[in-house]
């Protein structure tokens, strides 16, 4: 039997489901409930400091890598769960679950070398 | 007072009579101490010595009992009655495999897969008995012991969607055992198992739904070593990407 490309596909979505695991909750947690409980400093999310985190080209990488890592997570456990459920129109659901990752991931790349 | 007696459904499919299988109920005495095989050996014995069915040693140690329970796969030898009383006890062959009559399966096909992960240390070169032992501290034996207690009784297989869906993937226990030979210090022969393991019909085809683990009467974890040889594997195959990786 020949060795499987699929190391690829599921690198990134082990990557990705560590982001999803560690890093979107914290994030969750900074964005949605320290900053308006008052835990953080007030102006932790202020305009201008957020537009020096994205402007900063490793403060773009890294949310790129966050994002993109992310969807792409969801798309291939969504893709699976798919298959487990007896849904197995394989290009279909490919298409759409990786292609759904690919363009939020594309608008996401643009949106961050715009800035 | 009448004695508590239990009704077993129980699957019977007779290839010279019975076109499909059907299922035929059986009233059997009820006693808290028994167990499915219990029950299926009173029928036998006392009821319709036509019942098929495997066992051996009754203690859960020789994977011979498997079976589905009320629609979950479990060793017959180590499901208890008391755990079902009063309802009925529904005993079906284990789903993902061919009846070959009544409760008893054809195993081939997982026999294959077994043999072909190559379950067994794999030395360097030969090791004559004067060399002496080949010492293991406790801690060698510990990365590997939970997938010694496998008794191959195929419960997972029975468990695991993806052998439904795909019939060819490798399937849990082989590639629990294939882990396993391959954490051991002993052992020289990983690059042979990946050739299974790390096909499109080993590791890959596993979409980590977990229930191999979960119905395991030896708690092994299945689940455990599939996901661990996908990282395994993985680096195997960006390694292979570099100049000096081979």
């Amino acid at each position: 039997m020949a060795k499987s490309n699929k190391p690829i596909v599921w690198s990134l979505f082990a990557g990705g489901g560590m982001i999803a695991a560690f890093v979107l909750p914290a994030m969750i947690f900074i964005t949605g409930l320290a900053v308006p409980m008052g835990l953080l400093l007030e102006n932790a999310l202020a305009y201008d400091r957020m537009l020096a985190l994205v402007g900063n080209p490793i403060g773009k990488l890294v949310l790129f890598g966050v994002i993109f890592l992310s969807l792409w997570h969801a798309a291939h456990r969504l893709r699976m769960t798919l298959h487990d459920l007896g849904i197995r129109s394989g290009r279909v659901a490919m298409l759409a679950c990786y292609g759904v990752a690919g363009l939020a991931s594309i608008a996401a790349a643009v949106v961050l070398l715009s800035i | 007072m009448s004695e508590p007696v239990l009704e077993l459904e129980v699957l019977r499919y007779r290839p010279e009579t019975d076109q499909d299988p059907v299922f035929q109920t059986y009233t059997v005495p009820y006693n808290s101490d028994w167990v499915v095989l219990d029950a299926l050996t009173h029928i036998k014995d006392n009821i319709d010595r036509t019942l098929s069915f495997r066992w051996s040693c009754h203690m859960a140690v020789c994977g011979s009992c498997g079976v589905m329970i009320n629609g979950e796969p479990k060793l017959s030898c180590h499901t208890f009655l008391r755990d079902y009383y009063p309802g009925k006890v529904r005993v079906e062959p284990l789903t993902n495999f061919p009846i070959e009559r009544d409760l008893v399966t054809v195993a081939d096909d997982f026999m294959e897969k077994l043999a072909s992960v190559k379950p067994y240390v794999i030395t360097e070169e030969d090791r004559p008995v004067s060399a002496g032992e080949h010492l293991q501290s406790p801690a060698d034996l510990n990365s590997f012991k939970q997938y010694t207690m496998c008794i191959n009784c195929m419960l997972c297989y029975a468990a695991c969607p993806q052998m439904g869906l795909t019939p060819d993937f490798v399937g849990p226990a082989a590639l629990a055992l294939a882990h396993r030979y391959n954490l051991d210090t002993r052992d020289a022969g990983r690059e042979e198992r990946q050739e299974i393991a790390a096909s499109n019909e080993g590791v890959w085809d596993c979409t980590f739904v977990g229930a191999c683990s979960q119905v395991c009467p030896k708690a092994v974890d299945p689940a455990a070593a599939i996901q661990q040889t996908k990282i395994a594997s993985t680096v195997d195959w960006y390694k292979a990407l570099l100049p000096w990786g081979k």
